[in-house]
Formats: structure tokens, C-alpha cells, sequence
């Protein structure tokens, strides 16, 4: 069936693997459109898509705004920093104000984990949830997920760790739900105290020590310090947190076999990736930003799709 | 169930011919001159005219296939919403002579869409439109073939099923079917 099973994006735990595999096919297919010399097709011209921006975010609006637009889509664009939630309004009446001006679609990211799927109980738009808070970021484990398809076609046997601060990565969890129904070993890496402690249920591999899971793993992906989210000290400093996770391009060398280095970004240099890991031929993190606006092409194409 | 056979293989083989050679006789030798599949069946005719020109002329012509999922009218509408295919046109289109292939002509809405489609690779200095089938009379919009494998007069109510070995059939045929009677 070319529908999907759920009428809003709020997370990878809520899809089922035949929703996946169908957002990669078409995803193949928009990918070839936003190569061609005109990138823009006519399949969401009747649509108007809010990008509801609670939170910063510089390439995941980017990303979602330019594949709005190369589907025709009516966008416009509110971020809470220029808002009247500055004023005291509340979330719901926030987005209803917003439906009220006949908008399809809600593209949200909050702060607060489980805000999209409060909207969804209470509004009848699409919702897609750009991130919400720690829970779940699910268009960028689709979009990691579809690169690492491209470079290995079967996720089967493939082995993936995800290397740095689980405990506050929305991206991490929606990897391990992604790479799990996909077929793929997960392992989780970082310091202890960033490491959640609830990770073993998930049926992930944990490790502490970066080394030894590169020496694991076919695809490394790396995760930024989210000092944001950091209220206490989890380590001593970023400096020492760069001494014992910080991955170097000597490291990648030293491991004689072929690995493939990503990033969700944004990159702290010098931080979780040297610049010369970053830069070097392992590291797949620009395709990564360009599958990005494919990958969301296709899901925001495939929620406009009549309801059965 | 009724059933009528519009199109054996032996027939079909005719057909592709006499196209072919109406082709070369507007394109000559297919020097500025492009055929354009559409997904998912028309390619598969498509690639059937493309072999048999290479036969006839000797040379091989430039052939691609154009998906037309994202530029439907109707897509939003359907019940069964459809599977975008792959899009592959190896060559340019400005200022070429495209014809456009299909395997039956019903409302004339894939036609208009593929025209929209292929205006995303450059703008072509003739299109034209080449059918296997054509189903008279039943047309919501004002599209005309320029080449037709045989005219049939249909309703509505009936289908036209187009059945290639690319799909694993046993033979090429094409049917006339009343969707009224299938159940």
C-alpha cells in the first residue's frame, strides 16, 4: 500500500516498517526531482504548511522550509522568539490561531517531549514533530537512516554506534527506534553519566570506551555535548570530555578497515570530531544534510495523501 | 467475465512496426528527436518502439522514462494513492523533438501531467504523442494522439487491461473489460 499508517510524524516508535521503507522509496524518487535543473513539482500547491519553531534550529528549518517549497507548498514561518508566547499564550491556543488561518500542516519543534503529541490529540491538521525536546527527532533518524542505506543497501548485520551524549539526544533515540526496526546492531557510547540509565531495554549494545566501539562498527554516528540541556556538570570539562570521546582522524586511521563517520550537526569542532574527521573521505555528514531535504519531501508528500 | 482480445502478440508486433516507420518518416534518422516513456507501462511500450527503431535504422535512439506521480491533478483524490516510479531522461530536451509514449489514452490527465513533467528538464521545440491504444470519446481535457496503435471505442465502465511479458506474462495482450462484471 503507498500510504502510510499514521496520519502525523510524531515519532519513529509510532511507524511500522512498511512506513519506513516506503518514505526511503520515495524519497529515491524525490532525491532524483531535487537533482534535476528545475527542482520544484506541483504536489502540494493546494497546501499551507506552518514551521512551528518553539526551539533554535538553523538546518532542520532550512531543510524543512526547502522541501516545502520544492513541493509547492504555501509556507509560512513562526519562531517563539518574535511571538506573542512571549506574551503568555498557551501552546494549543497558539497552534489553533494558526489553523484558524487555514493551514494544512503543522511542522512543530518544542522544548517539552511529548508537545506534538498533545497537539495531535486535540487538533486535526497533519502534525510533523521536528523535535521534541529529549524524546524524539524522527525526520533526522529517517534522513540518517536513508544515508547509510544508500552507502550499505541492507541494514541487515550492519553495525551502528552512536557516540556521545545519549542521555539528552532526541536524534539518539530516534536512531536506535529507526536502526532496531530496520535490522540493524546498535551500540551506545559515551561517558556514564550521559549515558541514560534505562538504554539496556531498548536492546542496545552499551559501551564507555570510544575506541574499542569503533573497532565494532561499520557506521559511527557522533552526537554533540548538548550543553543546553545540561542544568548540572556531567563532566568534568569539554576538554576532558574531548580527550576521552573526542574522535580524530589518527583514530579512523589506526582502525584499518573501512568506517563511515556522521554527524546530525551541528558540529563542534575539536569537541566530539576533529576537523580533520570531519573533512576526511569516512564522513558522509554533507549527504547526510542533502538526504535531509528528500527524506522530508517525501514524508510531508506522503501525509498529504487523501486519509482512507 | 467478458473479455475482449484488442491486441495479440501478433498483432502487437504489427502495430510497433507500422509505428516505427511512421516515426522515421516525421524524424528521419531521430537526429534532434527523443522518445519519452511514461511510468510505469508506457515505458515498457517505450522501450518495445526504441528496440525496434535501432532495428530499423541502425542506430540506437535516444530513449527515457518519465515518472509522473508528483505532477498528477488527482493524487490527493485517489483511494488508492499511486507509487512514484523512477525518473530517468538521459538526455536534454531543449529545443528536441519528444514524443511522448503511452500505452492507452483514456482521459487525456496523465498526458496533461507528463506535458507539466517534462517541463522541469527544458522546453522542447515539438512534442508529440504517441499511444498504443486509444479510447475514443472518453476524454476530459483536449489531448489528441499524434500516433496511434488502434482506435477503440469504450465506456466508461470498462477497463483496458494492458498485459506486457516485462510483467510476467506468459504473452503480450491487451483486453477490454467490463469492470461491472470482474467482481
Amino acid at each position: 500500500m503507498a500510504r502510510l499508517s499514521v496520519q502525523h510524524l510524531l515519532g519513529i516508535q509510532n511507524l511500522t516498517l512498511d512506513d519506513i521503507e516506503l518514505i526511503f522509496e520515495t524519497a529515491d524518487n524525490f532525491k532524483e526531482v531535487i537533482n534535476r535543473p528545475i527542482k520544484k513539482v506541483p504536489s502540494l500547491r493546494d497546501i499551507t504548511i506552518a514551521n512551528v519553531f518553539f526551539e533554535n534550529s538553523t538546518r532542520t528549518r532550512l531543510s524543512f522550509e526547502l522541501a516545502e517549497k520544492r513541493l509547492s507548498a504555501d509556507v509560512v514561518n513562526f519562531s517563539s522568539s518574535s511571538s506573542s508566547v512571549k506574551k503568555g499564550e498557551t501552546l494549543l491556543d497558539t497552534v489553533n490561531n494558526i489553523l484558524a488561518m487555514k493551514v494544512d500542516m503543522i511542522v512543530m519543534r518544542h522544548s517539552s517531549p511529548g508537545a506534538p503529541h498533545f497537539l495531535a490529540n486535540h487538533i486535526s491538521a497533519n502534525i510533523v514533530n521536528a523535535g521534541d525536546g529529549t524524546h524524539e527527532h524522527p525526520t533526522q533518524a529517517l534522513l540518517d537512516a536513508f544515508s547509510i542505506r544508500e552507502k550499505y543497501k541492507s541494514f541487515r548485520g550492519l553495525k551502528v554506534a552512536i557516540i556521545g551524549d545519549i542521555l539528552h539526544s532526541r536524534v539518539a533515540l530516534s536512531n536506535i527506534f529507526a536502526l532496531k526496526k530496520l535490522g540493524a546492531e546498535v551500540m551506545v557510547c559515551g561517558p556514564n553519566t550521559l549515558l541514560p540509565k534505562y538504554i539496556g531495554s531498548l536492546g542496545v549494545k552499551v559501551g564507555l570506551d570510544v575506541q574499542k566501539a569503533l573497532e565494532w562498527c561499520d557506521v559511527a554516528n557522533v552526537l554533540r555535548i548538548q550543553l543546553e540541556r545540561q542544568q548540572i556538570k556531567y563532566f568534568p570539562s569539554l576538554r576532558e570530555y574531548s580527550l576521552y570521546y573526542g574522535i580524530t582522524k589518527a583514530m579512523l586511521d589506526k582502525l584499518n578497515k573501512p568506517i563511515t563517520i556522521m554527524h546530525p550537526g551541528p558540529i563542534n569542532r575539536g569537541v566530539e570530531l576533529s576537523s580533520d574527521a570531519a573533512d576526511s573521505e569516512h564522513s558522509i555528514i554533507l549527504e547526510q544534510v542533502e538526504n535531509g531535504v528528500a527524506i522530508r519531501m517525501a514524508i510531508l508528500y506522503l501525509l498529504a495523501l487523501k486519509k482512507e | 467475465m467478458a473479455r475482449k482480445l484488442i491486441f495479440n502478440q501478433d498483432l502487437l508486433e504489427i502495430t510497433i512496426s507500422r509505428l516505427c516507420k511512421q516515426l522515421i518518416e516525421n524524424h528521419n534518422t531521430f537526429g534532434s528527436s527523443v522518445i519519452l516513456g511514461l511510468q510505469p507501462r508506457g515505458v515498457i511500450f517505450s522501450k518495445r518502439i526504441a528496440g525496434k527503431m535501432e532495428e530499423l535504422t541502425g542506430r540506437p535512439v535516444p530513449a527515457g522514462a518519465l515518472d509522473i506521480t508528483f505532477y498528477r491533478d488527482d493524487f490527493r483524490r485517489r483511494n488508492n494513492p499511486l507509487k512514484a516510479n523512477t525518473t530517468d531522461v538521459p538526455f536534454i530536451i531543449e529545443e528536441k523533438n519528444v514524443i511522448l509514449v503511452d500505452d492507452v489514452l483514456f482521459t487525456g490527465r496523465s498526458v496533461r501531467a507528463a506535458l507539466d513533467a517534462m517541463s522541469a528538464f527544458g522546453r522542447p521545440k515539438t512534442v508529440e504523442l504517441l499511444v498504443l491504444v486509444d479510447r475514443k470519446y472518453v476524454r476530459d481535457l483536449p489531448i489528441e494522439p499524434n500516433y496511434v496503435g488502434r482506435h477503440v471505442i469504450t465506456l466508461p465502465s470498462q477497463n483496458v487491461e494492458v498485459q506486457w511479458k516485462e510483467q510476467g506474462y506468459k504473452k503480450d495482450s491487451i483486453w477490454l473489460i467490463n469492470k461491472d462484471e470482474e467482481n
